[in-house]
């Protein structure tokens, strides 16, 4: 179910050179708000919530489940040199599975690390509004990366749509259709963020919680077994 | 190998290869030809049925809020558009984004990754002309993008008699607004697309350079509002795209700001966000000169 080598290889496609740059950029601007924050307005528990919320989870987190995501396997299949690892004599369960980990492990490493940090920088943990968000992002973290890498085993645009679902779905119709709200990856995760948060916090979500598990629970099985059913089918085209 | 001797009979033979005598159109249509390409391929144009999926699916989310907007103004029978026309593209602004972000890899990125760079400089065009021609395009592209639906509401607005004078004043002004959204995002879109030949991350790169400035400097413009220094919510609009274009339309052309608490700029700040403007833009335009200046690539 976990392969050495295809985690190491990923590993190495997602860290390697400049995309271990566009990932840093995102946590790297975050701490530095937070710093700002700190140093002009001193600790606030409102500005706390406006910064890990409004550009954490709803910015960093997707875009970084995008990147790491759809990164872990699209480039393969795009380039056609996927052919020389499922001519390997391994499950194609387990080449996805072992994928799935590795994405995870990179969105959590660089969403939930500058989150708490920003966090704790922000206000101390008061109200555990960093705790909350940290959760919410390792949550989501997971929710994203599966349904990224579906994306990627899906379509030769997985980048596009990707972002289309958390810039225009989660970001534009999430501000402007409440019921949009219902359907998106950051609201499962606030709701358990409200559970952790102190009462009386900014920290809300319009889902309930068992609700939100169900949902992300089935978000990330069922795209891990399309995912799986994908490329069990997959033929490599040449063409665009 | 022995060099054949010449003998008096030797002769090439005319195998009928003809000069090419017809009218040769020069740099200027080469140039010409490329911006219509360009211009065409930013929508999907003479490319297969599945990339026009995406711009057109695009534009048509776009267009659609003018459409109800007019529909709405017209049953109601108010006189005021829920949307400025100067504001339009900006509160549309993840579609916006989306589009550059099809268009501008499309542009320049594929004539990195199949190595025609060559070709187009055997070609009597320079890379100023390359450059300017691939600019121009995307330019028009995304000012066609955005000025399409201000027109549509527009004529819905006359159709439904907002009232003529008004209507065409916010129209103008919504048009400018427009170029001035047009021509910085494609300026940066463009630079940024360039850096590389794989599409894919062309996209990415464009979405986050674009947009994360602007998720950077809302929280900060926020907490400058809990301080109380007003003032200094407008100079923080100077560090993203969104707000300097937001600032340019709130100061000269009569709209309002999404900022918070609805701060509106100063004249001071409206000139600081012009001149930043006109600098990033020009800056964009040196570094890609700068990036076509090797040949080879």
């Amino acid at each position: 179910m976990y392969n050495e080598t295809v985690a190491r290889l990923t590993y190495r496609a997602l860290l390697g050179r400049r995309r271990a740059i566009l990932l840093s950029i995102l946590p790297g601007l975050l701490i530095l708000i937070a710093i700002a924050v700190r140093a002009i307005g001193g600790a606030d528990d409102r500005v706390t919530e406006e910064v890990l919320g409004g550009f954490g989870l709803a910015a960093m987190v997707p875009l970084i489940g995008v990147i790491a995501g759809t990164g872990a396997i699209a480039p393969e299949i795009d380039d056609g040199s996927i052919v020389y690892l499922l001519s390997k004599p391994l499950p194609r369960r387990t080449i996805i599975l072992t994928k799935l980990w590795v994405a995870i492990a990179v969105t959590m490493l660089f969403t939930t690390v500058p989150v708490l940090l920003a966090g704790m920088i922000m206000n101390g943990n008061s109200q555990q509004i960093a705790g909350a968000y940290t959760l919410a992002a390792a949550v989501a973290s997971i929710a994203y990366s599966a349904v990224f890498l579906l994306l990627g085993t899906v379509s030769r645009n997985a980048v596009v749509f990707g972002l289309i679902y958390s810039l225009i779905w989660e970001t534009l119709f999430g501000s402007i259709v409440s019921g949009a709200r219902t359907l998106s990856v950051q609201q499962w995760s606030l709701s358990l963020a409200e559970r952790v948060a102190a009462d009386g916090t900014g920290v809300t979500s319009d889902v309930a919680l068992p609700t939100a598990v169900i949902l992300l629970a089935a978000v990330t099985v069922a795209g891990t077994w399309y995912a799986i059913r994908r490329l069990t089918v997959l033929t490599v085209a040449a063409d665009d | 190998m022995t060099i054949p001797r010449q003998t008096a009979d030797a002769r090439i033979h005319d195998i009928g290869y003809r000069r090419y005598e017809g009218a040769r159109l020069g740099a200027r249509y080469a140039r010409y030809s490329l911006f219509v390409h360009s211009l065409r391929g930013a929508f999907g144009l003479g490319r297969p049925a599945r990339s026009k999926v995406l711009p057109w699916g695009l534009f048509a989310v776009m267009a659609l809020p003018a459409v109800i907007m007019v529909a709405v103004a017209s049953t109601t029978g108010t006189d005021e558009l829920l949307i400025d026309h100067t504001r339009y593209a900006l509160s549309m602004e993840p579609i916006v984004v989306l589009f550059l972000a099809m268009a501008a890899p499309q542009l320049v990125s594929l004539d990195l990754r199949y190595k025609t760079m060559p070709l187009y400089f055997s070609r009597p065009i320079t890379r100023a002309d390359y450059v300017t021609a691939k600019f121009a395009a995307l330019v028009g592209a995304l000012f066609l993008f955005t000025g399409l639906p201000l027109t549509i509401s527009y004529v819905g607005g006359l159709l439904a008699e907002l009232g003529f004078a008004d209507q065409t004043t916010g129209y103008l002004q919504g048009l400018v607004a427009t170029a001035v959204l047009s021509v910085l995002y494609a300026g940066i879109a463009l630079l940024v697309a360039s850096f590389t030949p794989r599409r894919g991350f062309g996209v990415a790169a464009v979405i986050a350079v674009l947009t994360i400035p602007g998720f950077a400097v809302y929280p900060l413009q926020a907490l400058m509002e809990t301080q109380d220094s007003e003032g200094a919510i407008g100079w923080f609009g100077l560090f993203s795209p969104a707000s300097l274009v937001d600032g340019i339309q709130a100061a000269f052309l009569g709209g309002t700001t999404g900022f918070p608490a609805g701060v509106q700029p100063t004249t001071l700040q409206g000139i600081a966000s012009l001149l930043a403007v006109a600098g990033l833009v020009a800056l964009c335009l040196a570094l890609l000169l700068r990036r076509y200046r090797k040949a080879g690539i």
